[in-house]
């Protein structure tokens, strides 16, 4: 169940193997979550994940199968963790991909992995989560979006606007969900060390998996609908939504 | 008259607001329609009796499933001056009973810091009044309960099956649906208390006033203010009384002592945001509070809905902590741990967790309820909204302390207690669950609370 604070008992975690996603589930079960599910395609990271968590917490973890691009099967997989556990409290949506957008633009193969994974992929995990959240009259679904969704660049439109389009999807899925005991957070961190961005250039007010870990605790904790990480990126994002065209064309990134 | 009554999807949640779920809402109109619960929840699925909503965290909440609400079934079927019985169906508010019984002499043997709170809400949290030091908890004041449950609807009583009855007393509504009970009441001159009150500028004072005093006095409390610190830490106002007799009153009362007209005052708006209660806005309410206390005042007369029940006075005012909600912490350590409570109060104070006055009180000896809360000790119970991260973990060491010193959390507060904690807390937990578990062999009931502490020990 959920308690007063926003402490959640069982999660399963769609990207089982992120960083992020795994920062906040370890954060989570050092407290009151005894219950994990890590759900992804490499069976053997996965495995991996879950001794980690083992080891700092004292969750039950179990791994399971999972590819975000085979839609029918998530559906399944989805199902399949619920019956299971019998309740899940808490559906961590942490499965993306940046990809490298010089070659997107030409290898359509990977373009499109890219749009079908953090896009319909994503989106459709929420769906398979949501309608058996609802059923049980409480739940919390936790979305990790990006900065890159508030305004989407020329230098990684593929990846921004994928981000753009599933922030979008979870804005409305939280509307619809007013008054059904269900909740929606969606995570919107800037750039964070991870494997994800591991090799980059690491500009201004990057934080590490652990800060947007604590970040989404706290958020869960007040009932936020949105969480920023670090804060302050909200209201750089908030000024380069409104840029004139010109200028933010102009921008170095 | 006993055929299904109608359901409907409703999002539930307890006095601090949090947590939310959504289940199917049913009122309750009879005995029979409880009955009805369990062949329908079979079916589909479980159920849950609700009262007043007045527990603080998600005792009377049952996510997905149907919760039994019972504002209908709220007759005071009879109220015997010689016998001083009353019986009344579960769903009657003690506001209500009170209101009957006054002009008949008679009050409630145990009351809670507010009236609306329903009889059987009352029996599941087996709940303590000020007068816990003498007179013990609700459930030594009942005679009878009438109770169903997927097994069968029986009245039973201490003697007949004292099993069932002290699992259902403090048993948060998992053995079945009360639906009538009988309780004692006492006789009372008046409806005024007689109220002495006494300032004492810090923590030991307080305490070593009470554990002086408390034997000379039926009803005593005193309120902490947890804002306070260094030498002012714990500094606290004591009232204690008991009920006036009918030549302590004015002339004027005299006419007409048992007259009862509470203030019903205004609602707390709708919508206010989270964060108007700061640390910043309640010291200064607690600063003013303690200077405006009288120092050391003996025999005032007092109606006695501003001695038990000061905060009805204005409705709905869990709403000022905001969307946001707040929860209330209530524990109680036995007597010669006052270091735990000391360093408890310390460590909030020292956080800053904003909190109107926290009440302080010592109990008396504890009832046979093996899940009740009171144990003979100092309880203390605060309100603190719920702001940030940093609460929960400076909660979780707080329980930790209050268990290892053989102390426990109150369940009808209760919204995030760690499950690893319950069976320490409740060392007669397996005795509870074998009676639980003849009543309810299949696991018809169940609750938000049940589920997250793992109550009846499924996992
Ligand atoms: C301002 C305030 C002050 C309070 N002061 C005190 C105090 O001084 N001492 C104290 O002990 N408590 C106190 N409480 C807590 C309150 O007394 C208990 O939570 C009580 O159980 C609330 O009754 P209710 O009718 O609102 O029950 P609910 O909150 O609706 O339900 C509480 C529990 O009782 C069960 N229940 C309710 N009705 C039935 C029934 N007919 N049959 C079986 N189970 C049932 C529910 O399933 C649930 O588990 C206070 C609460 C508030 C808001
Ligand atoms: N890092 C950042 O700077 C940053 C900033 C903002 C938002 N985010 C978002 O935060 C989330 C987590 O990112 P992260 O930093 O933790 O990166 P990460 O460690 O790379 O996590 C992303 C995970 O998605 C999984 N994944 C990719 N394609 C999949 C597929 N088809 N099926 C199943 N799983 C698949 C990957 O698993 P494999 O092991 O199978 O590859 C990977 O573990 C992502 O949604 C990301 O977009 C990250």
């Amino acid at each position: 169940m959920k308690d007063a604070l926003g402490q959640h008992q069982s999660i399963l975690v769609l990207g089982g193997t992120s960083e992020i996603g795994l920062a906040i589930t370890e954060l989570l079960a050092t407290r009151h979550a005894n219950r994990v599910i890590l759900a992804g395609r490499n069976m053997a990271a996965l495995e991996e994940a879950a001794v980690g968590l083992r080891g700092k917490t004292n969750a039950t973890v179990s791994t399971m199968a999972w590819d975000a691009r085979d839609y029918s099967g998530t559906d399944s997989a989805v199902g399949e963790a619920f019956a299971k556990e019998g309740r899940i409290d808490m559906v961590l949506v942490a499965v993306g991909l940046l990809g490298d957008q010089a070659k997107d633009e030409v290898d359509l193969d990977r373009g499109s992995e890219v749009m079908s994974v953090n896009y319909v992929g994503a989106a459709t995990a929420c769906l398979a989560a949501t309608k058996r959240l609802k059923e049980q009259g409480q739940g919390t679904l936790v979305v990790l979006s990006s900065v890159a969704a508030v305004r989407v660049r020329a230098s990684n439109f593929i990846y921004g606007s994928s981000k753009a389009a599933l922030d979008g999807f979870c804005q409305g899925l939280a509307d619809s969900l007013e008054g059904s005991g269900v909740e929606v957070v969606i995570v919107r961190p800037g750039f964070v060390t991870t494997k994800m961005t591991a090799g980059m250039k690491v500009p201004p007010l990057s934080t590490g998996a652990d800060a947007v870990a604590k970040a989404t605790v706290a958020g869960l904790a007040r009932r936020s609908a949105v969480v920023w990480s670090p804060p302050a990126i909200r209201w750089v994002s908030m000024v380069l939504r409104s840029l004139p065209r010109p200028i933010f064309r102009r921008l170095p990134f | 008259m006993s055929e299904q009554a109608p359901a409907e999807q409703s999002l539930v949640w307890g006095w601090g607001r949090r947590p939310v779920s959504r289940s199917r809402l049913i009122r309750l109109r009879s005995g029979e329609q409880a009955d009805h619960l369990w062949s329908s929840a079979a079916a589909s699925s479980q159920a849950l009796a609700r009262g007043m909503g007045r527990s603080y965290g998600d005792a009377a909440s049952l996510a997905g499933g149907v919760l039994a609400e019972t504002s209908g079934m709220n007759r005071v079927l009879s109220l015997d001056a010689a016998s001083k019985t009353l019986r009344a169906e579960a769903g009657a508010s003690l506001d209500k009973i009170i209101k009957a019984a006054l002009p008949l002499g008679l009050f409630v043997p145990v009351t809670p810091g507010t009236r609306q709170v329903s009889l059987g809400g009352a029996i599941a949290a087996d709940i303590h009044g000020k007068n816990h030091h003498v007179e013990g908890s609700f459930g030594r004041h009942v005679r009878s309960v009438t109770l169903s449950g997927p097994t069968g609807t029986s009245t039973i009583n201490p003697a007949t099956d004292p099993e069932l009855f002290w699992a259902t007393v403090g048993g948060m509504g998992l053995t079945g649906v009360v639906v009538q009970a009988e309780i004692a009441m006492i006789e009372v001159e008046t409806s005024f208390i007689r109220v002495d009150t006494e300032r004492a500028r810090n923590l030991d004072e307080a305490m070593s006033l009470m554990q002086q005093g408390d034997a000379q006095y039926r009803y005593s409390v005193a309120w902490i203010d947890c804002l306070a610190r260094g030498g002012n830490l714990g500094r606290a106002v004591l009232t204690r009384g008991d009920h006036a007799s009918i030549d302590e009153l004015s002339a004027k009362a005299r006419n007409n002592p048992l007259a009862f007209h509470p203030r019903r005052g205004p609602a707390a708006p709708g919508w206010v945001p989270s964060g108007l209660l700061n640390r910043f806005s309640v010291a200064a309410f607690n600063e003013a509070w303690y200077r405006k206390a009288p120092k050391r005042e003996l025999g005032r007369i007092t109606p006695l809905s501003s001695f038990f029940h000061p905060l009805d006075g204005v409705r709905d005012w869990n709403r000022l902590y905001g969307p946001r909600g707040f929860l209330q912490y209530q524990f109680v350590v036995p007597f010669g741990a006052e270091d735990v409570l000391r360093r408890s109060i310390e460590r909030l104070s020292k956080g800053r967790f904003a909190s109107f006055l926290a009440v302080l009180k010592r109990f008396g000896d504890a009832s046979p309820a093996p899940l009740s809360f009171p144990m003979p000790g100092w309880t203390l119970a605060l309100d603190i909204p719920i702001s940030s991260g940093e609460l929960g973990p400076l909660l979780d060491s707080l329980d930790e302390d209050i268990t290892a010193a053989g102390g426990r959390t109150y369940l009808a507060k209760d919204s995030r207690l760690p499950r690893e904690l319950l069976a320490r807390q409740y060392p007669r937990l397996e005795e509870w669950r074998t009676a639980r578990q003849k009543a309810d062999p299949e696991g018809m009931i169940c609750s938000d609370l049940c589920r997250r502490l793992d109550l009846a020990g499924h996992h």
